[in-house]
């Protein structure tokens, strides 16, 4: 099976939801991203963002791990339906990735992903490549990110 | 502290190396990205990636803490609205040291918040042969020099 004839192209597919916690958001930063508003609580409050928040990029990884587990629980539902699960083969990397808020300590955020748009490679048959909107809202229903990534596909 | 008027177009930055070790790797894999040529070096050593290799968001999240060594953190920043795009161009594998640099592309002062910045570069994550393994094009947000901004302020 195809990616499109299961997540027909536009539709939106909610993969999932992430709790970041304080102490979750701090392990991540001091490995990655120390700045101050993402390591201390009190540093933070006196920053433009007003309370301790999620690198982007933390924000970020939180997609892959919902995608990566509704993935997983897809290709086992597929498989047992008697169904071919599409191979997704590694990603060329994303654009358009905006942060629209932060994500504060506490935040649920709800990930989502949408196919945009699935083309054969004309020079390899067999093989997609698929466009797709990756999308993060917060429990308010607020945007917080957003970006656009490219995935190989072998049908 | 650096501010917006320290980032003319050109400026260069050159980043830290660091070894990527198989543990972080999969360390990192395990919590955001359990894909197993992420976690696994056999299964590494058989996919298109041919070892085992670092999930894109760990080499992100590399490049990130490579920023804030080379300037951020003696930058005043106020964060990053978001990423024009992110290349993953060849796989990050355990044992690769990366390295590389950013440079300014654009810098122009916020019209609807004149006290920030805000800079765009692109870094360039390259590993030990000298081969750029990412190519990122990203912006910050970063303050303008105080007794400037208090003077616009005032008109």
């Amino acid at each position: 099976m195809r990616m499109a004839e299961l997540y027909p192209v536009g539709g939106k597919t909610v993969l999932g939801s992430h709790l970041f916690t304080a102490e979750d958001i701090i392990r991540y930063a001091r490995q990655f991203d120390p700045q101050p508003f993402h390591v201390d609580p009190e540093a933070a409050r006196h920053s433009l963002f007003g309370g301790l928040c999620a690198s982007g990029w933390h924000t970020c990884a939180g997609w892959m791990k919902t995608f990566v587990a509704f993935w997983t629980a897809e290709y086992v539902r597929l498989k047992k339906e008697g169904k071919v699960p599409p191979e997704l083969g590694p990603a060329h990397g994303f654009r358009d990735l905006r942060w629209f808020r932060p994500v504060f300590a506490g935040d649920t955020i709800t990930y989502s992903v949408t196919l945009l748009e699935t083309r054969e490679q004309a020079s390899r048959p067999g093989r997609l490549i698929d466009t797709i909107l990756c999308e993060g809202v917060n429990q308010n229903g607020e945007p917080v990110i957003r970006f656009e990534s490219t995935v190989m596909e072998f049908a | 502290m650096l501010c917006f008027e320290d980032f003319p177009v050109g400026r260069r930055f050159d980043f830290p190396s660091r070894v990527m070790t198989a543990e972080e790797i999969v360390a990192f894999a395990t919590e955001f990205d359990p894909q197993p040529m992420h976690v696994d070096e056999a299964a590494g050593k058989a996919s298109v990636l041919g070892g085992l290799a670092a999930s894109g968001w760990h080499t992100c999240a590399v490049m990130m803490r490579m920023l804030c060594e080379s300037y951020i953190d003696r930058t005043a920043g106020e964060g990053s609205p978001g990423v024009q795009s992110m290349e993953w161009k060849r796989p990050v594998l355990a044992g690769d040291t990366l390295s590389g640099h950013c440079r300014v592309v654009e810098a122009r002062v916020s019209r609807s918040r004149p006290e920030i910045g805000i800079v765009r570069f692109v870094a360039d994550v390259t590993n030990q042969r000298g081969e750029t393994v990412a190519v990122c094009d990203y912006a910050n947000m970063i303050r303008v020099k105080a007794t400037e901004a208090a003077a616009d302020a005032h008109g």
